[in-house]
C-alpha cells in the first residue's frame, strides 16, 4: 500500500524496569510488540483493547511523544521515526492529537486565543497579526464555539467545550491526521454525541484521516472506516468495520462484542465470559498471547505464535487475523460462521 | 427497533389540565453571593486573616520610628530593667534600652530576611529544578548535591556558613538562603517532572513547540502556584533561623536590635525579669503564624481540587 | 410496604457563591429482592442520592432533607450511632474504584472479616472461615490463600469482587452499587455484570445501581429511575423505558448513544444531539429544569414545573407534553 498516508511496520516499544541494588535493567515491559497497520488519506482506522493493552502507546508513537524501540513510522512516504529534532518539526504539523480529558489538555493559564495560535505561530501559518486573527476565529467557528470565547480561559468552558477547544487546537496546524487518543471517552453520553458528530464533519469537511484510540466498541462502529484490534501490544485483528462486526474472526474480538452491555433490554445474545484477566506486558505468555483466556484454545496456541493472514471465510478480503483457528478445517473452526449479529443482539 | 420510538415526536397539543409540581422550599438559609473584598475574605479567610496579620508588621517595621520609640540603641544605665510600665511599655533590658522601641525595630530585621531568603531561595530553586527537571543528563548529579545539603539540618548549615563569616545581615540572608535551596529545587524539580506528562505539554510538544518555549508558557506558569505556597514556609522558616543564629550569637551582629538578639540578651535574666525574652518571643510567634496561615491559605486557594467545589 | 422508600429528598450543599441543590425533591422506592438503576450524567444527583440514604453527606457543608424510610424507619431521624448498625449490615455498598476502597494495608480476609465481627460478633476464626465461604461465593479462585492476601496483590476485577464479598457478607437486605463497573475494562465488566445477576438469583438483596452507562441498565435492572439536574425525571420498568421513553431527556440520551451492530443493517445515521448544557444548581430553577435543552420546549414549561404524572401504568414522566396512554388518558 504505498498510497497509505501512514503507513507503520513492525512497531515496538519496550519500557525497561530498572530496579535491584544497582538500578539496573531488570527486565522489559513490553508496552507494544511489533504492530504494523497503513491509515489512507480521509480514512478513520479505530485502535480498540483494554487498558494496557498498548493503543495509547501506538498513539504517542506516531506523534513521535519518545523514540521508538524498533520498527518504521511512514508518513506519506517519508519515514519519521529516525528524524532528528530539527527536521521533525516540519512534519509534527501533519499529525496532530486530540486527549482524552478535556481538563488536563488545556494549559490553565493560557487564554483560548493563546492556545490556538501556539501551532499556527510555530509552524509560521498566518501572514501576519490580522491573518492570526482571522484564523483563530476560523477555528472558533468549525468548532462551533462562539468567536468572542477567544479571551476567556479554560477553567470557564464545560467539559465538552474543552475538547472542542482541543480539537480547535489539532486543526489549527493543518494536519493531515489527528491521533484521537480516547478523545470522546471521558464525556457524557449527549456531550460524546455532540463531539464524535463534530469530528465525523471536520473529517469530511478537511478530508483529515483519523487514528482513533478507543475502548468503546459502539462509538467506534459509528466512527470508523477500519479497526484494528489490539491485545497484549499486538494487533489481533484488522478488518473493514462491516466485517469485523458482522463476522469477527478473532477469539478476543468476538469476546469483546459479546462483553459490551447494549442498551436493549431483555434481547437474546450470545455471551462469551472470557475467565481471568490479561497477563502482565512483562511476561507475556508464550504462543499466542491470548491462549490463557482464549476458550477455543490447542495445543499449536500455547507453542507457536500466530501470524496476521488473510481470513478465506471473511466478509472482506481485507480482514485479517492472527489466529491457527483458520488453519483448521471450516467445520472444526468455531470462527467460520458470522455470528456478529447473535454477539451483538443486533 | 428500539431507536424508531427514540426518535418520534411527543405528543404537541398542550394538555388540558397542566399538573405542576409542588414546589419545594430550600432546606439551607439562602447564601448571599459577596463579590470584591468581601467576597474573597469569606471565601479565604486563613489567608485574609494571615495576610492582614502580616500586613500589620510589615507596617509596624515601616513606621517604628512613629509609634511612640526612642532611640533603640540608645543605653542609659540609670534606667536598667524596669518592669513594663505606662513610660516604658515593655519594660527596659539590662543596658536601660527601651524593649519596646526594640521590638519594633527588630521586626524590620525579621521580615527583611524571611522576605529576602523566600525570594532568592525560590529563584535560585526554580531554576536549579528546572534544568534538573528537564535535562536528565544533569539531573542525577544536581539531585545528589541536594541530597547531601539535605541530609544537614538547615540550622547547622546555616550555622557553619555563618562560621566562615562575619555577622552581617546579608551573610545570614545568603546562609539561610543555600541551606533553604534544596528543599525548593526538589519540589520544583518535581513539579516539572509531572507537568510534563501532561497532557498538554504532550499536545504543545506535537504542535511544534520549541523546548525553550515549553518550560517558559507551559512549564513556568503552572509551577509558580505551589512555589508561592512554598515561599511562604521558607520565609517562616527562615524567620525562625534567623532567630536562633542571633540567639546563638551566630547571626546579627549584636548592635543591630533583632528579635533574636533581645532574647538572646534578656537570657541570662530570663528567671527574674521573663518580659525580655516574652516580648519579642511573642512577636517572632506572631509573624510565624501570619506567614504560615497566609501560606495555607493559599495553598487552599491554588488547590486544583478545591477549585471544583460542589 | 417497599423495603426503602424515599420521600422528597433534598440534598443541598453550602457554598461561597450560593446553595448547590444536588438533589431537589426526588421521591422513589425499591421493593425486597428488586433492582433499580438511577441513571443520569454527571452532576445529576444520583451519586448524592446514594450517599445521602446511607447519611455519608457531610453535615455541614451538606444538609439533607425529606424522608428516608427503611424498613419502615426514617433513617434521617436515627442517631449516629443506630445508623452505624445499619451501615454495612442492612444496607451496604459498593464503590466505583475498587482500589482505593480496600485498606492497602490489611489482608482481604481481615476486611471482609471486619464486619462480621463488628456486626455479628463472630470470633476471629469463624471470621475467617466466613470469609473464605464469601471468596468463594464471588468465584475468587483458591480463597483459602487469596484470603491471606493484600489489595495490591489483586487485579481490579479481583477487587471489586472482594468490594462485593465485603458488601454481602452480613447478608445486607439492600446493596448500593455506585458506578461498580465504570473503572473495569469490558470483559471484566462482563464477569461483574454476570456476578451480579447471579448473586442476585442466590442471595435474594435488593439492588440500588447507580451508573451512568445505559447498556448496563439494561443489561441488569428491572426498574429505571432516570435523573436531571436533581430530579427525577422518569421512572419505569426497564423495558417500557427503553422501548418506548416519555420524557425528552431519556428519549435525547437514548437517541445520542451509537448501537452496537448499527452497522448491521446499515443503521449509520447521525447521533441525535442534546444542544446546550446542563442548568447550574446554584439557581432556583422554577420551570422544568431540562426546558433549556428541550426540542419541543414551550412558555409553560419555563414557568410551570411538571408533576410526575404516570403516563403508562407504572410509567412516570415529568413532562407537561409527554403522551398518556389511551388507557391514562380518559
Amino acid at each position: 500500500m504505498s498510497a497509505a498516508l501512514l503507513d507503520v511496520t513492525d512497531l515496538k516499544k519496550h519500557y525497561p524496569l530498572k530496579g535491584g541494588l544497582l538500578g539496573g535493567t531488570t527486565g522489559y515491559v513490553y508496552a507494544v510488540d511489533g504492530v504494523s497497520f497503513q491509515i489512507a488519506r480521509a480514512e478513520t482506522l479505530s485502535l480498540v483493547g483494554e487498558s494496557g493493552c498498548g493503543k495509547s502507546t501506538v498513539g504517542k508513537a506516531v506523534l513521535r511523544l519518545f523514540d521508538i524501540t524498533s520498527g518504521q513510522v511512514v508518513l506519506d512516504g517519508k519515514r519519521i521515526d529516525d528524524l532528528s529534532t530539527g527536521a521533525l518539526r516540519a512534519v509534527r504539523r501533519r499529525v496532530q492529537v486530540v486527549f482524552q480529558d478535556p481538563f488536563s489538555s488545556l494549559n490553565p493559564r493560557m487564554r483560548v486565543r493563546d492556545i490556538l495560535a501556539e501551532p499556527i505561530r510555530n509552524f509560521g501559518l498566518a501572514k501576519d497579526g490580522r491573518d492570526l486573527e482571522a484564523r483563530v476565529a476560523a477555528l472558533m467557528d468549525k468548532v462551533r464555539l462562539p468567536r468572542d470565547a477567544v479571551n476567556r480561559w479554560p477553567h470557564e468552558f464545560s467539559g465538552g467545550q474543552r475538547q472542542r477547544i482541543g480539537i480547535a487546537r489539532a486543526l489549527a496546524a493543518e494536519p493531515d491526521l489527528i491521533v484521537c487518543d480516547e478523545a470522546v471517552s471521558a464525556l457524557d453520553v449527549s456531550v460524546k454525541a455532540q463531539i464524535v458528530n463534530l469530528l465525523q464533519d471536520l473529517q469530511q469537511e478537511l478530508g483529515l484521516a483519523l487514528l482513533f484510540i478507543s475502548h468503546d466498541l459502539a462509538i467506534v462502529e459509528h466512527m470508523t472506516h477500519r479497526v484494528a484490534v489490539m491485545y497484549l501490544g499486538k494487533i489481533v485483528e484488522v478488518a473493514p468495520k462491516r466485517s469485523l462486526f458482522a463476522a469477527p474472526k478473532h477469539p478476543y474480538t468476538e469476546a469483546l462484542l459479546s462483553a459490551v452491555p447494549v442498551p436493549m433490554p431483555g434481547k437474546a445474545r450470545e455471551r462469551i465470559l472470557l475467565k481471568g484477566d490479561v497477563p502482565s506486558p512483562i511476561n507475556p505468555p508464550k504462543g499466542c498471547r491470548f491462549h490463557t483466556r482464549c476458550p477455543y484454545a490447542f495445543d499449536r496456541c500455547r507453542a507457536e505464535e500466530p501470524r496476521l493472514n488473510h481470513v478465506a471465510t471473511a466478509l472482506d478480503p481485507g480482514h485479517v487475523a492472527a489466529c491457527h483457528l483458520h488453519d483448521l478445517p471450516a467445520a472444526e473452526n468455531p470462527l467460520a460462521v458470522a455470528k456478529g449479529a447473535a454477539l451483538v443482539a443486533a | 427497533m428500539a431507536s424508531a420510538s427514540v426518535l418520534s415526536p411527543i405528543e404537541a397539543a398542550p394538555p388540558s389540565g397542566v399538573a405542576a409540581a409542588a414546589p419545594l422550599p430550600d432546606v439551607l438559609p439562602p447564601v448571599k453571593p459577596k463579590k470584591g473584598f468581601i467576597g474573597f475574605v469569606r471565601r479565604n479567610p486563613t489567608m485574609a486573616f494571615g495576610a492582614a496579620l502580616l500586613l500589620l508588621m510589615v507596617l509596624v517595621a515601616i513606621f517604628a520610628p512613629l509609634l511612640g520609640t526612642v532611640d533603640p540603641t540608645a543605653l542609659a544605665p540609670a534606667k536598667r530593667t524596669r518592669e513594663p510600665s505606662a513610660l516604658y511599655w515593655f519594660g527596659t533590658d539590662m543596658l536601660g534600652r527601651d524593649v519596646y522601641s526594640r521590638v519594633l525595630y527588630g521586626a524590620r530585621v525579621s521580615l527583611i530576611v524571611g522576605f529576602s531568603v523566600a525570594i532568592l531561595a525560590s529563584v535560585a530553586g526554580m531554576a536549579i529544578g528546572m534544568v534538573s527537571g528537564y535535562v536528565r543528563l544533569l539531573d542525577s548529579v544536581i539531585m545528589r548535591v541536594m541530597d547531601g545539603l539535605m541530609s544537614i539540618p538547615p540550622i547547622l548549615l546555616a550555622i557553619a556558613l555563618m562560621a566562615l563569616t562575619r555577622g552581617s545581615v546579608q551573610n545570614v540572608i545568603i546562609a539561610i538562603t543555600i541551606a533553604e535551596i534544596p528543599r525548593v529545587s526538589r519540589l520544583v524539580r518535581g513539579v516539572v517532572l509531572s507537568l510534563r506528562e501532561q497532557p498538554y505539554v504532550e499536545a504543545a510538544v506535537a504542535a511544534g513547540t520549541r523546548t525553550p518555549a515549553i518550560i517558559l508558557r507551559h512549564i513556568l506558569p503552572n509551577t509558580l502556584a505551589p512555589i508561592t505556597v512554598q515561599a511562604t514556609y521558607i520565609c517562616a522558616a527562615a524567620m525562625i533561623t534567623e532567630a536562633i543564629l542571633s540567639f546563638i550569637g551566630a547571626g546579627t551582629p549584636p548592635i543591630i536590635p533583632s528579635w533574636g538578639n533581645i532574647m538572646a540578651e534578656g537570657r541570662a535574666l530570663w528567671q527574674v525579669k521573663p518580659y525580655i525574652v516574652f516580648f519579642p518571643a511573642v512577636f517572632l510567634s506572631i509573624t510565624v503564624l501570619a506567614v504560615n496561615l497566609l501560606g495555607d491559605g493559599l495553598r487552599d486557594a491554588l488547590d486544583p481540587r478545591m477549585a471544583k467545589r460542589l | 410496604m417497599a423495603l426503602l422508600e424515599v420521600e422528597n429528598l433534598q440534598t443541598h450543599f453550602r457554598t461561597p457563591d450560593g446553595i448547590n441543590r444536588a438533589v431537589d425533591g426526588v421521591t422513589f422506592h425499591v421493593n425486597a429482592g428488586e433492582t433499580v438503576a438511577i441513571v443520569g450524567e454527571s452532576g445529576c444527583g444520583k451519586s448524592v442520592t446514594s450517599m445521602s440514604i446511607l447519611r455519608l453527606i457531610p453535615e455541614p457543608p451538606g444538609k439533607i432533607a425529606g424522608a428516608i424510610r427503611f424498613q419502615g424507619r426514617d433513617l434521617l431521624t436515627l442517631s449516629d450511632r443506630e445508623m452505624r448498625a445499619i451501615r454495612g449490615n442492612e444496607i451496604s455498598m459498593i464503590f466505583q474504584e475498587p482500589m482505593t476502597s480496600l485498606n492497602p494495608v490489611l489482608t482481604v480476609g481481615r476486611q471482609i472479616g471486619e464486619t462480621l465481627r463488628l456486626h455479628q460478633g463472630l470470633s476471629a476464626r469463624q471470621a475467617e472461615e466466613k470469609a473464605v465461604e464469601m471468596l468463594t461465593l464471588v468465584g475468587i479462585p483458591e480463597p483459602r490463600r487469596r484470603v491471606r492476601e493484600y489489595p495490591h496483590q489483586l487485579s481490579g476485577g479481583m477487587r471489586q469482587r472482594v468490594m462485593i464479598a465485603i458488601a454481602l457478607a452480613c447478608n445486607p437486605k439492600l446493596l448500593i452499587a455506585d458506578e461498580p463497573t465504570t473503572a473495569l475494562d469490558v470483559t471484566i465488566q462482563a464477569q461483574i455484570l454476570e456476578l451480579m445477576r447471579d448473586l442476585k438469583r442466590r442471595v435474594g438483596a435488593a439492588i440500588v445501581l447507580i451508573t451512568h452507562d445505559l447498556g448496563v441498565v439494561a443489561e441488569v435492572a428491572e426498574r429505571v429511575i432516570v435523573m436531571y439536574a436533581g430530579r427525577k425525571v422518569e421512572e419505569a420498568a426497564v423495558g417500557p423505558l427503553f422501548n418506548h421513553p416519555k420524557h425528552p431527556y431519556t428519549q435525547g440520551l437514548l437517541g445520542s448513544m451509537p448501537k452496537l451492530g448499527s452497522s448491521l443493517h446499515g443503521d449509520e445515521g447521525r447521533l441525535a444531539e442534546i444542544p446546550g448544557l446542563v442548568p447550574s444548581l446554584k439557581q432556583k430553577i422554577p420551570g422544568c429544569v431540562f426546558a433549556g435543552r428541550c426540542p419541543q420546549v414551550t412558555d409553560l414549561c419555563h414557568k410551570v414545573a411538571p408533576a410526575l404524572e404516570e403516563k403508562a401504568p407504572g410509567h412516570v414522566a415529568a413532562c407537561h407534553y409527554a403522551l398518556k396512554d389511551e388507557a391514562l388518558a380518559a
